[in-house]
């Protein structure tokens, strides 16, 4: 535990457990409502969010805009049936409100009064931050953008445009329930992206770098916005000289770090337990069978201090923790949230998340990553005769149930005869994801966590991180234009 | 139970109270929202979850000195109110100052009456929501005996409220209803699974189409059923309207004022030139009641309009906002499009082509080797507005001498913007508005690059 004696903005700032929004009374109150009518279980998750965020384009900060979202989401479970409501007034009528138009949601079966008793608060404390966004003055954050629009604008002449954005949020969450839970967290993240536009004789082209983690201001103490500037003007001008893409099937290569999306398409959603159990995964019944190259280990870890995917507990209230999904080849385990393990009779595995109080929380990833190898990261582009190499994935989507996958490429170059030469236009991968863990024929031990993500799932994003070293994939269609 | 300051009057007097706490020399923007949803998702004969929600937020947003400052927060509550103004203010002194940055100013054009709102939602009984739900998720899983199951079936509403004030003096208000039907099915056949979607939209419950939807997911799921990865090569593409809708949303999102002024838009050196085909007009009209995303009013306030962005293959207007339309020396077409959490943005509401006079069979039979593509993934990431390039994973048939053959699947297609627009060959008789910012209709391309085996 520390503090950093800077505690100006009112709000604790050690890394004591969370659970000072709402009084314990008034949670149990709440529940004993919600369960009043009959019902297996329930649930109050209490969010407390604040934002801000600072916009520069076109060589002006547009904006500085603050944000604050606050309220409480309950949900009752009567049978196969889960209730939901949510509200903004953390009333004590207000949540009764809400706890009884829950209940009522979930087809109210028996009678009488429950009482809920809550535990003392427990659970893991919330991590340690160094400089809390709060207590930074604007003029700080807003001086980060110039500076990374000057020095992304004299990386190069042909460097037509830039927009730099800068964002910092706190999250304090409250989970209480049926079964005496109460814990809590608070989950400051900082993020700073710089996008630029080039143009050239070829038209326009773009570069984007992000960074993001799960700390406060401390995070440009090791990270230089210059730098970060200069990489994705960097990325811009490559791509000017960028020639059309390959069309068709050959082996690809991906970059350290570059690679997570892959693994987060290509088979992280189809390990969600709730596809599983509706046999919407082409993973579903397939633990303890080799579904990937042996050398592949996949792991999906909440407890990565830091990453922008971390916390101390998931928005059920269950600690984080590190999940070993395949191990050397061999499917162990898909990830859970509370629903779907308390069907199976076991535990949840702290994948229970949701983008605020407003939503239902499901079954979603946290950090994925693919453990380093033994390969070498060069004799790997070495030994590649044709074919493409990604420095820098997009985003992706996954069809779970038939385990086709696309990615986009961001910056990427042909490997022609073992060597990196021209840089390509952007496009889609598409590939297949029982084939591509199998097509997996090298992997380095380069190991780096890549770019912050969102990652959406039925209308909800929540922020994710992921990671990999150098790997190739002996197959994939890479979808360009060049014959 | 709706109290009275949810609805319009009530969320318009909220925005005034704001507007009137605007200090000398301050112009302010208040835009307040009120919004109830239900969703209901059924599944296995059992109803799964059921929300009940009720979301209400203002976004205020100052201008000084041809600054800005924005704040929002997600509550209607008197002391965030003032919190919120005062967070908004805060900000203002941080932002650089701009001549053309200001809050929108009354512009004289009528609004128009849309008839968007049914109070036949808001008094439809719950039960009756589940009821229908449970209809859905039946009728998905009887409607072929491949249906293996049913992934989702869901019902969906949402009654929304909005006001937006200035001190400028714009008063504008909105309501609306809307409601859905979807489903996500699942079909088996020798140890293959394929999915398809079906849905059905309204603003109120008696425009859903239960068997509809029902059916149009066992056809979508059934029918990839035995399909393949195609071999690569340049050749004929027909693009659904599901598909083209999301192609023209594209499109049409590259021709906005600020992406113009900001130097990110490919179209930007090009008003006026021939940019399409000339069988391509395109309009964007948010004051066609039949578009989902209709709407008579922008997001400053003031009236939306139709606008024609490509006449005949020329490309006749950019869209803009109060601020960009000011920084390019003319109107907006109000066209500004943001929530309460965000500043004023600009972009197309209800864009739609004029269609041809063929019918998507008779297309098809003209083409002798083609691909028709019937689903598209990974438009976010394999699309890129600013240098035009496109590629994006499919499915969908092939076509052999004017007939559809083989289900396919596992490939892209892929070409740019700029040259799509000219290989535009042929537009069938079948526009049809869709959930999103576009209406679909079938398009025929002369030839796009397939990448497959």
């Amino acid at each position: 535990m520390m503090a950093d004696g800077n505690g100006s903005s009112g709000i604790a700032d050690t890394g004591s457990l969370e659970t000072g929004l709402l009084d314990a009374g008034l949670l149990a109150d709440t529940l004993s409502v919600a369960m009043a009518t009959g019902g297996e279980f329930a649930e109050v998750f209490v969010e407390d969010r604040r934002s801000t965020s600072a916009v520069l384009d076109d060589g002006r900060i547009e904006e500085l805009s603050s944000g604050r979202d606050r309220g409480a989401g309950i949900r009752v479970v009567v049978g196969e049936t889960t209730g939901f409501a949510h509200t903004a007034d953390l009333s004590q009528a207000g949540l009764r409100n809400a706890a009884e138009a829950a209940s009522a949601a979930a087809r109210s079966g028996g009678g009488g009064v429950r009482e809920v008793t809550l535990d003392g608060p427990s659970g893991p404390s919330s991590a340690v931050i160094g400089v809390l966004p709060a207590d930074v003055p604007k003029a700080r954050k807003v001086a980060l953008l110039e500076r990374a629009d000057a020095a992304a604008r004299s990386a190069d002449g042909a460097i037509s445009q830039v927009s730099a954005r800068y964002g910092d949020s706190q999250r304090r969450i409250q989970v209480a329930n049926s079964e005496g839970l109460l814990t809590g967290d608070r989950q400051i993240r900082t993020f700073f992206s710089v996008s630029c536009v080039a143009s050239g004789d070829t038209g326009l082209q773009t570069g984007r770098e992000s960074v993001g983690h799960t700390v406060g201001f401390e995070l440009f103490d090791r990270v230089d916005v210059d730098d970060l500037a200069r990489r994705a003007a960097g990325r811009a001008i490559t791509k000017l000289g960028s020639v059309p893409a390959p069309s068709g099937e050959m082996p690809v290569v991906v970059g350290p770090g570059g690679g997570g999306v892959l693994f987060h398409e290509a088979c992280g959603h189809g390990l969600e337990a709730d596809l599983v159990a509706k046999s919407a995964s082409v993973f579903a019944g397939r633990r303890g069978e080799m579904v990937a190259t042996p050398t592949v280990s996949l792991i999906d870890d909440g407890t990565m201090a830091g990453e922008w995917g971390c916390f101390a507990i998931d928005d059920e209230g269950r600690p984080a923790q590190r999940n070993v999904l395949i191990e050397d080849g061999v499917l162990t385990d898909y990830m859970w949230d509370r629903l779907r393990a308390r069907k199976e009779g076991r535990e949840g595995s702290g994948n229970g998340r949701r983008q605020s109080y407003r939503h239902l929380p499901m079954v979603r990833m946290t950090n994925t990553y693919l453990e380093g190898g033994l390969d070498d990261p060069e004799e790997i582009v070495a030994g590649t005769d044709h074919g493409v190499y990604v420095a820098q994935l997009g985003g992706g989507q996954v069809n779970t149930a038939t385990g086709d996958f696309v990615f986009g490429m961001t910056e990427a170059y042909l490997i022609e005869d073992g060597r990196l030469t021209a840089p390509i236009r952007e496009g889609n991968l598409i590939g297949n994801g029982p084939e591509a863990l199998l097509a997996i024929d090298a992997i380095a031990g380069d190991f780096a966590m890549g770019s912050p993500g969102t990652c959406g799932k039925d209308g909800q994003g929540v922020p994710v991180g992921d990671g990999t070293p150098t790997l190739r994939v002996s197959r994939l269609t890479v979808g360009g234009t060049a014959a | 139970m709706t109290g009275t300051r949810d609805d319009e009057a009530g969320l318009l007097a909220i925005a005034e109270r704001v507007v009137a706490m605007a200090a000398p020399g301050e112009a302010i923007e208040a835009v307040v929202v009120h919004e109830r949803e239900t969703e209901v998702r059924a599944y296995e004969g059992e109803i799964e979850s059921l929300t009940s929600a009720e979301s209400r937020g203002i976004g205020v947003r100052v201008v000084r000195d041809g600054r800005q400052g924005f704040a929002y927060a997600g509550t209607l509550d008197a002391d965030a109110l003032i919190e919120v103004l005062g967070e908004a203010r805060d900000n203002v002194e941080f932002a650089t100052p701009d001549e053309h940055c200001a809050v929108a100013e009354p512009d004289g054009v009528p609004v128009a009456d849309l008839d968007l709102y049914r109070s036949a939602l808001v008094a439809h009984p719950t039960e009756a929501k589940v009821a229908m739900a449970l209809e859905l998720e039946r009728l998905t899983r009887s409607a072929d005996p491949r249906i293996s199951g049913v992934e989702s079936a869901e019902y969906g509403d949402s009654t929304s409220a909005s006001a937006v004030a200035t001190t400028t003096g714009i008063r504008a208000t909105s309501r609306e209803t809307g409601c859905f039907l979807s489903a996500y099915a699942l079909a088996e056949q020798d140890g293959e699974t394929q999915t398809g979607f079906g849905f059905s939209l309204g603003r109120e419950p008696g425009d859903l189409d239960v068997a509809t939807a029902a059916a149009q997911a066992a056809e979508r799921s059934t029918r990839m059923l035995g399909s393949v990865k195609p071999a690569s090569g340049r050749i004929a593409v027909v693009l659904d309207p599901w598909v083209s809708a999301q192609f023209l949303g594209i499109v049409a999102g590259t021709l906005n004022g600020e992406s113009v002024q900001k130097g990110r838009s490919l179209f930007a050196d090009r008003l006026g030139d021939e940019v399409a085909s000339p069988l391509l007009t395109l309009v964007d009209d948010p004051t066609d009641p039949a578009a989902t995303s209709a709407t008579a009013t922008d997001g400053e306030g003031l009236a939306t309009r139709r606008n024609v962005l490509v006449s005949g293959g020329r490309l006749e207007r950019f869209v803009h906002n109060s601020e960009t339309a000011r920084r390019a020396g003319t109107t907006s077409t109000g066209s500004a499009v943001r929530g309460y959490s965000s500043t004023p943005g600009v972009g197309v509401r209800a864009v739609s082509i004029r269609g041809g006079d063929r019918t998507p069979a008779e297309l098809v039979a003209g083409i002798d080797d083609g691909v028709l593509v019937q689903g598209v993934s990974g438009l976010h990431s394999g699309v890129n507005p600013v240098s035009g390039d496109f590629s994006t994973g499919a499915e969908g048939l092939r076509i052999r001498g004017g007939e559809l053959a083989e289900p396919i699947r596992e490939f892209t297609i892929a070409s740019t913007i700029q040259k799509m627009l000219t290989d535009l060959v042929a537009i069938g008789d079948d526009v049809q508005w869709l959930p999103m910012r576009a209406a679909g209709v079938t398009l025929v391309f002369g030839e796009l690059t397939v990448s497959g085996v």
